[in-house]
């Protein structure tokens, strides 16, 4: 028995939440009173594999092809299937990123198993796994069993695990040498690009204050940005307020637009999908107003409104500027 | 082109959740139901390539009978005709069970393109379509906001973290699953509704597609979440709960 961590580069550079996901590797190994061994994806991952190797885990799987330069999700699910066979691990963690969303449940497949995504906790009960994860956009909470012949595949959420419980060591590296097959590989990536540079950054804001799907229409957007106004804050919103086009993409807080860390953020008519709370929940202070009192928003809120938005939120800028002019 | 949409239909976002008496699911006797809104981006994503491209755009739903309202709806887009895999029991299902239904429903149509939303937004395993191209042997992509055409190749615009995008070229037939905000939706015109009510809908049971496959993956109960920080929730009419809030930014949080 052994837990397998399949750990993220991109042209050199670790995803950040590769050492999250080993930390629960480390931690998940004790658990059950197993061994870790983790794995470095790519082409030339010598360094890396080194860097990897100072964790604290049995060994370190380079897997390195030249057809592994760039991602696909045809060469990584043939490599990392066959590190597996040879592996045998019980359990096989990822990250979930964007890259392990497109690959890891195609794995998972070839093992007749099913990947258990954006698990948030794991628990261990007389050597069984329970793995965690949320549904309804995280209003509710679930516990996972896998039963399988294969191994349990799980990725875990971003800020799950901590990275700074990861525990140091000296493991040994092991080369593996896929066997790929160019014509298998359907999927040819070009090089990833960013839109227009962006006009503004909301990281560098001190108060941010973020409309959601509640404001329901985009003629209702100046009570929010009065409230932004009173505050002196900068203008942010959920990725629904942007898809629909009522505030530009680069106002977007979460997985897919900015992460913010201010000093006060302010959550109106935000509901607090798991996108949207990556983005925001390293605030220092976080408020949140909101209808529903469920709304996983006040999960990580601070201090909370529970009320209409538009009879709150002008009741709110009055009594800011009352205190700002208070001094 | 033949287009398949695999939609699924979800409770109405914002809905009361309330659990059922086993604590395996939610109880969803007195709920109102919609198209999962990623599915809804799918369909619009299919319709508008038909309209480039001429063809044909089948709807895909597995689902108990009350999901014929949704894939009606659907028709009513603008969808040529639909198949439902009628099943009470989708929630014995894991997601590889699912995706072994709705491939073996496809498999026949020999499509060009299969598209469905990133994710669902009550489950939200996001893995369906990817699941349903390896068991059908295509090539995949997914999170995608563009996709383009070129005779037997399809170009897609995929959605990388922290606002970076990448191409992606891959042969057809091919899988894909779409992320919101990718196109404008349109909505179902009053000839689009009276023309729905006569398009085929072909029902088929789980039997007739093999039967369903043993779950290897089980919710064991679901539950409110725990709280991990202590909310101070501010109460009364909307003047007082916002004065209280301020005195605490001001006092307490020193942020004001």
């Amino acid at each position: 028995m052994s837990i397998l961590v399949v750990l993220e580069q991109q042209s050199g550079q670790w995803h950040r939440m590769s050492w999250e996901t080993l930390a629960a590797g480390q931690q998940l190994a004790t658990a059950l009173g197993v061994t870790v061994d983790a794995a470095v994806v790519g082409k030339g991952t010598d360094t890396l594999a080194s860097e990897a190797a100072t964790k604290k885990v049995a060994r370190i799987w380079a897997v390195d092809h030249d057809l592994l330069d760039s991602y696909t999700a045809d060469g990584y699910t043939a490599a990392i299937e066959q590190l597996i066979r040879k592996v045998q691990p019980t359990v096989v963690l990822f990250p979930h990123t964007y890259q392990v969303r497109d690959f890891a449940p195609k794995l998972a497949t070839r093992f007749s198993q099913v990947l258990v995504s954006d698990a948030i906790a794991a628990r261990v009960e007389s050597g069984l796994l329970t793995l965690i994860r949320q549904f309804f956009q995280g209003k509710l909470n679930g516990d996972v069993r896998v039963s399988g012949a294969g191994p349990v595949f799980a990725s875990l959420q971003a800020g799950a695990w901590r990275a700074d419980t990861l525990e140091s060591g000296s493991a040994v590296v092991e080369q593996f040498a896929p066997a790929l097959d160019p014509a298998a590989i359907r999927q040819k990536s070009e090089p990833p690009f960013r839109e227009a540079a962006r006009a503004v950054d909301l990281t560098a804001a001190e108060i941010i204050v973020s409309v959601g799907r509640g404001i329901k229409e985009q003629s209702n957007l100046p009570v929010i940005e009065d409230l932004a106004a009173a505050f002196g804050a900068e203008l942010a919103a959920s990725r629904p307020i942007c898809d629909a086009g009522w505030l530009p993409m680069e106002r977007q807080v979460g997985s897919s637009g900015q992460t913010v860390a201010p000093k006060l953020y302010v959550a109106v008519g935000i509901s607090g999908a798991i996108q949207h709370l990556v983005g925001m929940k390293g605030a220092k202070t976080i408020v949140a107003i909101n209808k529903d009192a469920n709304a996983p928003i006040f999960e990580v809120a601070d201090y909370g409104i529970v009320g209409d938005l538009f009879e709150v939120a002008p009741a709110l800028a009055a009594e800011v500027r009352k205190a700002k002019g208070a001094g | 082109m033949k287009i398949i949409v695999a939609i699924k239909q979800v409770p109405l976002r914002d809905s009361p959740l309330h659990l059922a008496a086993s604590a395996k699911w939610i109880d969803d006797a007195d709920l109102s139901f919609e198209i999962n809104e990623p599915d809804a981006y799918a369909l619009e994503e299919a319709l508008q390539l038909r309209e480039k491209h001429t063809g044909e755009v089948v709807v895909l739903c597995a689902g108990p009978e009350r999901a014929a309202q949704t894939i009606r709806e659907a028709l009513a887009k603008g969808a040529d005709r639909a198949i439902h895999i009628e099943t009470d029991d989708l929630g014995s299902l894991d997601t590889l069970g699912v995706a072994k239904l709705l491939a073996a429903a496809v498999a026949p149509e020999k499509a060009d393109l299969i598209l469905t939303g990133l994710q669902s937004d009550d489950l939200g395993s996001g893995q369906t379509g990817v699941v349903m191209a390896e068991l059908l042997g295509m090539p995949h992509s997914t999170i995608i906001m563009q996709a383009e055409v070129r005779e037997a190749i399809i170009r897609v615009k995929r959605e990388l973290e922290n606002g970076w995008f990448q191409h992606i070229e891959m042969p057809l037939p091919a899988v894909l699953t779409i992320q919101s905000g990718s196109n404008k939706l349109r909505y179902a015109t009053l000839m689009g509704i009276k023309k729905a009510k006569t398009k085929e809908i072909r029902r088929v049971t789980p039997a007739e597609l093999g039967g369903a496959a043993a779950a290897a993956a089980s919710i064991e109960k679901v539950y409110l979440p725990q709280k991990s920080k202590q909310t101070q929730i501010f109460e009364g009419d909307p003047k007082t709960a916002a004065a209280q809030l301020v005195e605490k930014l001001k006092f307490e949080a020193r942020v004001l």
